[in-house]
């Protein structure tokens, strides 16, 4: 703010700086009083109620079954123990909510481009449907409409060792037995080799213009070093299968039908906001574009691949963060169909049991806030990478 | 006599290359893949459509008093229209239903009013804003008048979700411009307290705000003082979509020239003049997509209020739909509250393309 020069009758108030001063001091006073307040007043409840703040109660045992625990879980576990299974939860179900609804939204937002004149009517009913009918009630609609309604263990549908029925998704379940560490390090040997292969290739095309099939020829490579050492450590991988017993089903790995209803929710509604996105990302990238490229002789593939998607990109990355942060943030919804996530454990059952609000609630906010910050960190770093390098 | 050239009538176009064959034949079966991609999908919305027709039409029944009357197989409406009432009011007593009908043509006609070319906009619009709720909340809540006292708890249904929706965008616009305008501004407190709401707020489920509302709003009041849960829980949607609301407020305002904001100060306009006159008009034009759907996020949002334990339209199809009478019903549940949620939110996006036509003042060549 510039000090007002003029020797005209400026009195103190009428000083643009000063009066940005004074109004500051004014706001910066209320923030601090309310906030002095608020605080007075939860000390005083906390007090009166006898609840002490801290976080002691981690440790106490939590006495709750989760459902859901990919990490060794029981009832004796604390209430840490339980905040760490439902962390894990959450990041489960978001990257694999990601991952599935990049899918669905790539394929779509290109269907919907189609110059299929039904591929494209098709794509658009999807996605006009599914962005304006809200979330909890399409995760209501599969999990108590859907997967309701399927029938019990015992008529489940089968498909090879794979079942389908009421109480979710059944499949074999690996047991890795001595020896699968080979196996593993042998995945990772043909992973350097196919970077090395890629930098090789690379390096060669900018020296000589040949050009070497890498990404196929790197994944042959992932394949055949990992079968190697399957074949060499003589397949030490035995598989749990689940089998159809009098009154239950044994044995195999379950899905229960909260993860799958709040899995395909997730993925199908994120994933129309997300074809939307790259439709209007491909659309942005002007025509001549690929006039010029087809003009250059380079096949639709590589037209697309080297003109079109690098550009196209620029344009998708911002928008697809914020998609990819509201579905995280979204698959807290999974508390209303009881999937044990961070908030059905932590802010339902914790706090229902203990009474600790302000810790629980803090908890779930700070793991919240870290989960958006670091997605949103990525994706600038990835959009950085990606963007135009400009002089 | 001289011989005149007489032109024969020109022949229509072949028929293979305008008219709907040759439609046909561009749009769906141009190249092998395309062809096999059209029977594919031929295929699927045949596998969808029939049995939906099936179920939801042909197989339907339509009247009845419980589920068990439900034989034909089909879809249940009966449910939706026994318990019609109660997903558009809640738990509202019956005999006061006139008072929600009431407040609602009311707002129907105020509305309507704004066609009427003799009536000053400005006041319709403090009208609207300012006289109008104090009535629909003297006539929703009672005990003035005569009227029987309602407690918020017994609204529900449709009724609560366009309340919600509706106090919710109302309120959230102003607050999202304020937080945007903070942001930009140049005092370094007042951009500091913007920043840390907006991305506090952005960086957290709705449902840990509403969670909050519900649970820590009261450990924060002193003693004795405590207000509606409704109230509380309005208050969060607000603030929640109010800060998404700045941020797109804000992308308006960097796109607007700095030569609009330097022309502005030259006309010795204040901070706010300015604004007002000059730069808000033009970003807010410029971002109405954007604020539109913050709008229909919100209002789909409104349905989480369920689970804080409020009965919104969702959560009255959720309670009737587990009702013994009822079981079974969900799907037909959820399709009628579907298609409600659907039509509104896709009314609200197509209305917004037309303000965005009518405000268009480029010089964007047709």
């Amino acid at each position: 703010m510039s000090k007002n020069n003029s020797t005209t009758n400026t009195s103190f108030l009428n000083d643009a700086g000063n009066r940005a001063l004074i109004f500051q001091a004014l706001l910066l006073g209320l923030v601090v009083f309310v906030g002095y307040y608020l605080f007075s007043n939860l000390q005083a409840n906390l007090d009166k109620q006898g609840i002490s703040t801290g976080f002691t109660f981690l440790n106490q045992p939590a006495g709750f079954p989760i459902l859901l625990h990919l990490i060794e879980y029981t009832e004796a576990n604390s209430y840490g123990r339980a905040f760490l299974v439902a962390l894990i939860n959450t990041f489960v179900i978001s990257l694999l909510g990601i991952v599935l609804a990049t899918i669905i939204g790539v394929l779509m937002g290109l269907a919907r481009l189609s110059n299929n004149w039904l591929i494209a009517r098709l794509a658009t009913v999807y996605i006009e449907t599914l962005r304006n009918i809200p979330l909890l009630l399409q995760m209501f609609f599969w999990y108590f409409a859907v997967l309701a309604a399927l029938p019990g263990p015992r008529n489940s549908f089968i498909l090879g060792d794979f079942m389908l029925n009421k109480r979710g998704i059944y499949s074999p379940e690996p047991l890795f037995q001595d020896g699968f560490g080979f196996v593993i390090f042998g995945f990772f040997v043909g992973v350097a080799a196919s970077i090395a292969l890629i930098i090789w290739a690379k390096k060669r095309q900018s020296q000589t213009g040949d050009w070497f099939p890498a990404y196929w020829a790197s994944l042959g490579v992932i394949i055949a070093t990992t079968f190697l050492a399957l074949v060499f450590t003589g397949f030490p991988v035995e598989f749990n299968v689940p089998e159809l017993g009098r009154f239950n089903i044994r044995g195999g790995m379950v899905l229960p039908p909260e993860f799958v209803a709040v899995l395909v929710a997730l993925s199908t509604y994120t994933g129309a906001f997300i074809a939307e996105i790259v439709r209007a990302g491909i659309l942005s990238v002007n025509w001549g574009q690929t006039e010029a490229s087809r003009s250059l002789g380079l096949p639709d593939g590589l037209t697309q691949r080297l003109i079109v998607l690098p550009q196209a990109l620029r344009v998708i990355i911002p928008p697809l963060t914020s998609q990819f942060l509201n579905l995280a943030k979204n698959s807290s919804l999974g508390a209303a169909i009881a999937y044990p996530e961070l908030v059905a454990v932590v802010m339902g059952t914790t706090l229902n049991q203990t009474g600790q609000a302000i810790e629980t609630i803090g908890l779930c906010m700070l793991v919240y806030g870290s989960l958006s910050l670091s997605i949103s960190f990525f994706m600038n770093w990835y959009n950085k990478k990606m963007s135009l390098t400009e002089r | 006599m001289t011989k005149v050239f007489q032109p024969s009538p020109s022949l229509p176009p072949p028929v293979n290359s305008v008219g709907p064959v040759a439609w046909v034949k561009q749009n769906l079966f141009s190249t092998p893949a395309n062809t096999i991609l059209t029977l594919l999908s031929l295929y699927i919305i045949y596998l969808l459509v029939v049995p939906v027709i099936n179920w939801g039409i042909i197989d339907a029944t339509w009247s009845g008093e419980s589920k068990a009357e439900c034989t034909a197989g089909g879809a249940c409406w009966a449910f939706i229209r026994v318990r019609f009432d109660q997903f558009m009011y809640g738990r509202y007593p019956i005999e006061e239903y006139w008072r929600v009908n009431l407040s609602a043509i009311m707002l129907i006609v105020l509305v309507g009013m704004y066609a009427v070319k003799a009536v000053n906009k400005t006041m319709l619009t403090a009208g609207i804003l300012l006289v109008y709720p104090v009535i629909a909340y003297i006539l929703f809540a009672g005990d003035v008048f005569g009227l029987q006292r309602v407690e918020t708890e017994l609204w529900g249904g449709l009724f609560l979700t366009i309340l919600l929706g509706m106090i919710g965008i109302i309120a959230s616009f102003p607050l999202g411009v304020l937080l945007a305008l903070g942001r930009r501004s140049n005092m370094p407190i007042v951009k500091s307290v913007c920043i840390i709401f907006i991305e506090t707020v952005r960086a957290v489920p709705l449902i840990t705000i509403l969670f909050m509302a519900s649970v820590m709003i009261p450990l924060f009041l002193p003693d004795g003082l405590n207000f509606n849960k409704l109230l509380r829980v309005l208050i969060g949607i607000t603030l929640f979509s109010a800060a998404y609301m700045a941020e797109v407020i804000r992308g308006g305002l960097q796109a607007i020239p700095k030569g609009q904001y330097e022309a502005a100060d030259a006309m010795g306009l204040t901070y706010w003049q300015s604004m007002i006159l000059v730069i808000l008009p033009q970003a807010l034009k410029l971002v109405i997509p954007g604020i539109v759907n913050t709008f229909i996020g919100l209002f789909k949002d409104t349905t989480l209020v369920y689970i804080v334990g409020m009965f919104d339209l969702l959560g009255m199809i959720q309670l009737a739909s587990h009702s013994p009478n009822w079981l079974g019903t969900t799907i037909e549940g959820y399709a009628f509250s579907g298609f409600l949620y659907w039509a509104i939110c896709f009314a609200m996006s197509r209305y917004s393309m037309a303000v965005e036509r009518r405000l268009e003042t480029g010089h964007k060549r047709n």
